[in-house]
């Protein structure tokens, strides 16, 4: 056991680094930010795992440790307690008044006659009873260490079941446009993790679109609820299915699951070209930065306006409600769309989507800019209808806005045992934590019968140990008095 | 002023008036704890108070045999009687002022229409309240207990204090988020759970200064001595610790897998190693420690009683660090 506390005690110091340092798992950026504030530092913490805590080789060192003291532990216990369970009471000491409880009881009952009636007492109050010569062994309260071991073997049990979640697990986020869908596919997804003995072709045919998004307000701004109806399907033929999702209501679906995470606007705009071609419907999610205003911020590039068109990019903040900030400057002031416009740079160039170095969608390249790839042609505040005339005769229109859902499909085969598990630890702690070892002599003396009481671990509680032995008390002067009226 | 406002309004002036009656309850418990004119009890006397009882007769398949050991009730108190009025009146004016401290969640919870748990205000209260009603349960049940009630309202009444100042929310709607029943079943239990913490945490500190003061016996000095000269023996007061972390530990236990069960169906995952999360995976890590050093040779007593106060300075920091300095899942604190 103490073998079993020192790893317990390594096993918390353990996990705490892994809420003070930024985490991978949760945060990409913000261990991004730590390298960027603590170039000398992050890499050697880095080096260390502490970035990606749980996953570190030294956090699984731990608990595969204390999974081995565990194992190692639980055996012999299991085995020693299924002895117990068929073993006698054992046998009465010599001197009861050394026990911590003790009693004795004047009788004029014969030493076998209150031994019987004590003993039928004892076995009404559910005692395990065994009568030697001349005394009486009693006990109860097995379930105690029965308790015990049932919740070391579910924490054994849901140790496993969470592994089977994590190698055969997956769990993929999309942003979805109104109107818009995706299939469960890696391909389609903005990212994704997954556990490594699970390959694509495992995962299940679920296609959705989502065609409505709605986010309801209560009269101070608090947000009330987030919902998205969509139209989904099982199999990749199969009939189409409508549902509601939103926060605290995923859809499941055969044991995968669809998840509302997060929303935002995506601004919609036209492009009309010098030559008089006009693209339209062109739009990208842009993210929110506050959620109490949604004010967003995205980037939308256009790399294929034509072969002797410069590539557009066009950077900006989208203002569901917008307001004068003063200085040319716009805010938002309520998070419901309800007068919107967008501030935009437009940078013209090559956006370089075809270079090969993966880049994030929602931000521009900074070196592009700096080394002169992306050139600043032209930046505006518009409302919807409003456009903005570039140099080049290029001008590019706010059309309006569509909401988008942030989705993300999970799947954890051990899921469920993982729930059974927990729950039988439950059990098994309530039980061992509730029920009281007991034990309890008997030995009738001169005219008395004496009783020694032993309670498992550090318990004053003596009622118990009352309570029986009022009840022999009275059981022993009935039959002297049935004894006496009826010789 | 429309009923919600006036019932958040009435709300926020009970919250004061339990904190100056929970001022009142612990003038009254100090002047129980200065009148007590308890002998000094010799480092002797109380180890003749633990008897030993080894394995007798067989009782091999007893399992963890150190805890075989049984400690028998201290021996009858001697309080003078002023004293033990004091205590009595501390514990009258206790249970007003638990009545109103109830009252203001009641109202709270009747002003937004909703289980008043919705923000960190509410959630600090509630668990000051437990703790509280953990003590008074105990002390009405174990008599001695009732004199070390300035060690319960006294951090109580300070807490309370520093919860208007800091963590004081309107009355208001739940944010989307919250709106889940499995609000009610996971934030009631781990505010019961958290409150038998306290008030088994203050009870280990408590055991601590007494022990050691029992260690010294008449060589005690200091502060500390003087205190501990007036604490229940050190028995009656790790029994009452170990008996509220058996009560809190399950609760507790059963509010992470309330907490897991909502969280797969809030944010997709039971669990995602969020910093609320982490802290209460290292809270029951420690009270399970807690639990088996209870019943190891050599960590009983003492070592036990330090890992319970580790186990609240966890809850602790859980509860106002990890809500309001770092950024997670769990940022409901409604503080800016």
């Amino acid at each position: 056991m103490r073998t079993a506390l020192m790893l317990l005690f390594l096993l918390a110091l353990a996990a705490v680094p892994g809420s003070l340092l930024p985490q991978r798992p949760l945060s990409q950026t913000a261990v991004a930010q730590y390298f960027a504030d603590h170039p000398q530092l992050a890499p050697f913490l880095d080096r260390l795992g502490l970035f990606d805590v749980f996953a570190a080789p030294w956090f699984a060192a731990v608990y595969l440790l204390l999974f081995i003291s565990l194992v190692g532990c639980l055996v012999p216990r299991t085995w020693g307690h299924m002895r117990a369970v068929r073993a006698e009471p054992p046998k009465a000491p010599s001197r009861l008044s050394r026990l911590p409880r003790h009693a004795e009881i004047a009788t004029e009952l014969g030493n076998e006659q209150a031994l019987d009636v004590a003993e039928e007492e004892l076995r009404v109050a559910r005692y395990r009873v065994l009568r030697r010569e001349g005394s009486l062994s009693a006990e109860k309260g097995l379930l105690k260490e029965s308790g015990n071991i049932v919740f070391h073997l579910a924490l054994l049990s849901l140790l496993i079941s969470l592994a089977i979640g994590k190698l055969w697990g997956y769990e993929g986020s999309v942003l979805v446009q109104e109107g818009q869908g995706f299939c469960n596919t890696f391909q389609q997804y903005d990212t994704y993790s997954a556990g490594p003995l699970i390959d694509g072709a495992d995962l299940s045919p679920l296609c959705v679109d989502l065609e409505d998004f709605q986010a309801r307000y209560e009269p101070d701004l608090t947000p009330a609820s987030f919902t998205g109806d969509i139209t989904y399907s099982r199999t990749l033929d199969g009939p189409d299915e409508q549902a509601t999702i939103g926060i605290n209501s995923p859809l499941r679906v055969d044991g995968t699951r669809l998840y509302l995470t997060g929303r935002g606007f995506a601004p919609i705009f036209s492009v009309t070209l010098a030559d008089g071609s006009e693209l339209t419907d062109l739009s990208a999610p842009f993210l929110p930065t506050d959620s109490s205003t949604m004010i967003s911020e995205g980037v939308l590039k256009l790399p294929d306006l034509g072969s002797a068109q410069d590539q557009l990019a066009l950077e900006g903040v989208f203002l569901p409600t917008a307001a004068d900030a003063g200085g040319g400057l716009l805010t938002s002031v309520d998070p419901r769309p309800l007068d919107p416009a967008v501030a935009i740079v437009v940078y013209a160039g090559t956006v370089g989507l075809d270079s090969g170095i993966p880049q994030n969608v929602f931000t521009l390249d900074r070196d592009r800019i700096e080394r002169g790839q992306l050139e600043r042609v032209g930046s505006a505040n518009l409302r919807p209808g409003d456009s903005l005339d570039l140099p080049d005769g290029t001008s590019v229109t706010f059309t309006g806005f569509k909401e988008f859902a942030a989705l993300q499909v999970h799947r954890d085969p051990g899921q469920l045992a993982v729930l059974v598990s927990a729950l039988l630890m439950l059990a098994g702690l309530l039980t061992t934590l509730l029920v009281r070892r007991r034990r309890i002599f008997l030995r009738p003396g001169d005219r008395v019968l004496e009783i020694g009481g032993l309670a498992q671990g550090g318990s004053s509680d003596s009622t118990e140990f009352e309570r029986i032995v009022q009840r022999i008390r009275i059981a022993l002067a009935d039959r002297n008095g049935t004894d006496r009226k009826d010789p | 002023m429309s009923d919600a406002a006036s019932l958040a309004t009435l709300a926020d002036t009970l919250f004061t008036v339990t904190i100056l009656t929970y001022s009142l309850a612990t003038i009254a418990f100090a002047a129980a704890l200065a009148f007590s004119s308890r002998p000094k009890a010799t480092a002797s006397e109380h180890r003749s108070e633990r008897q030993s009882v080894g394995q007798s007769g067989g009782a091999s398949t007893l399992p963890t045999g150190p805890s075989n050991q049984i400690e028998v009730l201290d021996p009858p108190p001697t309080p003078s009687p002023f004293s033990s009025r004091a205590a009595r009146v501390a514990i009258w004016i206790t249970l007003v002022g638990a009545s109103l401290h109830g009252a203001v969640l009641l109202l709270r919870g009747l002003a937004a229409d909703r289980v008043p748990l919705g923000n960190m205000f509410e959630l600090a209260t509630a668990v000051a309240f437990v703790g509280v009603g953990g003590f008074l349960f105990l002390a009405i049940r174990t008599p001695r207990l009732r004199e070390i009630g300035l060690f319960v309202t006294l951090p109580v009444t300070i807490g309370m204090v520093l919860i208007g100042l800091f963590l004081y929310a309107e009355s208001g709607p739940l944010v989307a988020a919250l709106r889940s029943r499995w609000l009610v079943v996971h934030v009631t239990t781990v505010s019961i759970g958290f409150g038998a913490f306290l008030t088994s945490g203050i009870l280990s500190a408590l055991f601590l200064i007494r022990s050691r003061f029992e260690k010294a016996g008449e060589a005690a000095v200091g502060v500390a001595g003087r205190i501990g000269q007036r604490l229940p023996s050190s028995p009656t007061l790790d029994r009452a610790a170990h008996r509220m972390v058996i009560f809190g530990f399950p609760i507790f236990t059963f509010a992470v897998i309330a907490g897991a069960v909502w969280a797969e169906s809030a944010w997709g995952r039971f669990w995602g190693w969020d910093p609320k999360e982490t802290w209460a995976f290292i809270a029951w890590i420690v009270y399970a420690a807690y639990l088996h050093a209870r019943a190891t040779a050599g960590w009983k007593g003492s070592a036990a009683a330090w890992i319970n106060v580790a186990g609240l300075a966890v809850m602790l920091f859980n509860l106002l660090y990890v809500n309001l300095v770092t950024s997670g899942l769990h940022s409901y604190a409604g503080i800016n």
